[in-house]
């Protein structure tokens, strides 16, 4: 058995993954055509690659199907019920920068808080007769950080892709959301309350702690380890 | 397997118990429409509900509780006063690796009764007989008085609204309460958005910040900028009024300790005196019922943070050491509390006192086998 190591299969999140472990000295790459999602890795032993969406690598590491993945950190606390008890960080990779923020109208001048956000969603709801809507796809972590800062009478509407519309199609008041110039919140009127950061994310190795760690495995993960320099758990 | 025999056992005998005190059983469907139910509860169950679709009914969620479908049974026909009891399964998920079940058996009480006080001592003295044997921890509150004491104070409706609406959420009600009694700085960024506000006319400002983009008109904007500016004029609740609200929400004490205190505040805030003059018929009504309000605990805060929707007494009871401390990380054996606004809501001009309380068949057999 070998050490499957799970990296995003395309764009500049695989092409930085590949620079970054090309840096210590192990070299991953994309086998023959173009279109074909198989890789290598030259410079250790019995390691093996698979390419995968950088959305499915969280529930692969949980399921123990790889052993090592890398991911967004956001993508893993949202997915993953008790994230650090099914996975641990190895190494923050430096790129891949991107923060979990709140947006609301630019329009709404009179909110730049949650304690606004808190004040708005309550005459919302009393004005509107329903809860007042934020839009995202991260559900666990906006829940969670909108229970922990006491925030109430909000209800999150499932929004998988351009979420910064859904104000203005009137299916959502605010959204959360993840946004590292901010330049597509401004284009869409959108301004960010100043202490609502939910999760500053990067791309992150994570070792998966329910694989099957076995004699070979263990022996790759160590040379792995001292290869990029890392400590394991 | 989540639900084992001993556990259905165990919840047959309790079913039992409560239909011999001549409760009506009621059924509730599984399948409930998502939209009313979860409306009415907190953030926390609304999370945890298991939610699916149904090509004709539209958004449905498996019971997450019994309580809102027996209210709404009782409210569009039942008999005054009533008593009802139910059994079968409820579903949460779980967000945490753990032991907790997501599907797991409640067996339920509930009264609708006029006469508060004697009502909330029948259900309380009900669940303690029936658990007795088991040796747990008793613990009650009453939220009722809270809200009393934030109606008393000496300030604008919207800050008692605010404080009010927050009851159920300790950390944001103490952030709001420090900063209305002039304990806390104004944060800066409220400060910021004050001076900004000053600053012209909303429309000239909502006009500068961007195009009109939402549900909430400029119309809401203005009206609460306004509100801002004038709550920021607010004076500050006064120190000692303040000292007593804080007081209050630490009060822990065994329950007639707890009303001599209370008596000892309610000079220096009339406003919770009927609501403790309640507190005080309803431990006659347990002494009569055989229970000992000398060591019963009492926190005046306790159901703040688990039982949103109880407005009044509420009470659960605990697996407890040989000290008889309580293992918070545990749910409680069983639970309940008086939920009078909820009734109000369902039943639209109508409502009705009401309380109950449910039993987790699964950890009493688990007690048992122990």
């Amino acid at each position: 058995m070998s050490l499957k190591i799970g990296v995003p299969s395309k764009g500049r999140l695989m092409e930085k993954t590949f620079d970054w472990f090309g840096a210590r000295g192990v070299t991953m790459s994309r086998n023959g055509a173009e279109r074909e999602y198989s890789g290598a890795v030259e410079g250790i032993a019995d390691v093996e690659l698979v390419l995968l969406s950088a959305g499915e690598i969280p529930r692969e590491l949980a399921a123990g199907r790889i052993h090592l993945g890398v991911t967004g950190s956001d993508l893993v606390r949202d997915k993953l019920a008790d994230w650090n008890q099914q996975v641990a960080e190895l190494a923050a990779l430096g790129f891949g920068h991107a923060d979990l923020i709140i947006a609301v109208p630019a329009c709404w001048i009179d909110v730049e808080t949650l304690d606004d956000l808190d004040a708005v969603a309550s005459a919302f709801r009393a004005r509107h007769g329903f809860r007042l809507r934020i839009a995202t796809k991260y559900h666990r972590l906006v829940r969670d950080f909108l229970t922990e800062t006491g925030v109430a009478d909000y209800q999150l509407v499932d929004s998988q892709g351009a979420t910064e519309g859904t104000v203005k199609n009137l299916t959502a008041e605010a959204v959360a959301d993840i946004t590292s110039t901010g330049e597509t919140l401004r284009a869409n009127h959108l301004k960010i309350l100043g202490d609502a950061v939910i999760h500053r994310s990067q791309a992150t190795l994570f070792l998966a702690r329910a694989a099957d760690w076995g004699a070979a495995e263990t022996a790759a993960m160590a040379a792995l380890a001292a290869k990029l320099q890392i400590a394991t758990p | 397997m989540t639900v084992t025999p001993a556990a259905r056992a165990e919840a047959e005998a309790l079913f039992a118990a409560f239909r011999a005190t001549g409760a009506t059983a009621v059924e509730a469907d599984i399948l409930q429409p998502a939209e009313t139910l979860l409306d009415l509860y907190g953030e926390d169950i609304r999370a945890r509900a298991y939610i699916t679709q149904d090509p004709l009914r539209g958004e449905m969620v498996l019971r997450p509780d019994f309580t809102v479908p027996v209210v709404q049974a009782h409210m569009a026909g039942g008999a005054d006063p009533a008593r009802y009891c139910y059994i079968g399964p409820v579903f949460r998920k779980q967000d945490h690796i753990g032991p907790r079940a997501s599907e797991y058996l409640q067996v339920g009480f509930e009264v609708f009764d006029r006469d508060a006080p004697q009502a909330d001592a029948e259900v309380f003295a009900l669940f303690a007989g029936l658990l007795a044997p088991l040796g747990l921890q008793a613990l009650t509150g009453d939220i009722g008085i809270l809200l009393a004491a934030i109606e008393g104070l000496s300030t604008t409706p919207r800050r008692k609204a605010a404080l009010r609406r927050h009851v159920w959420r300790p950390r944001r009600f103490r952030a709001l309460l420090d900063r209305f009694a002039g304990r806390a700085a104004l944060p800066p960024a409220r400060a910021r958005l004050l001076d900004h506000l000053r600053s012209a006319a909303p429309e000239a400002l909502m006009a500068e910040a961007g195009p009109q983009i939402g549900l909430r008109s400029g119309a809401e904007v203005a009206e609460r900028s306004a509100a801002l500016l004038e709550d920021a004029d607010t004076p500050p609740i006064a120190a000692p009024e303040a000292a007593l609200l804080y007081d209050l929400l630490g009060l822990a004490a065994p329950a007639d300790a707890a009303l001599a205190h209370l008596r000892g505040i309610a000079p220096l805030m009339p406003a919770i005196t009927p609501a403790v003059d309640r507190f005080e018929s309803r431990l006659a009504a347990l002494r009569a019922r055989g229970i000992d309000t000398a060591s019963l605990a009492f926190e005046a805060s306790h159901g703040r943070t688990t039982l949103e929707y109880y407005d009044g007494f509420v009470f659960t009871f605990h697996r407890a050491d040989q000290g008889g401390a309580i293992d918070a990380a545990l749910p409680p054996v069983a639970s309940g509390g008086r939920y009078d606004a909820l009734t109000a809501i369902l039943g639209q001009g109508r409502s009705i006192p009401a309380v109950g309380g449910i039993i987790r068949p699964a950890v009493v057999a688990d007690l048992k086998g122990a």
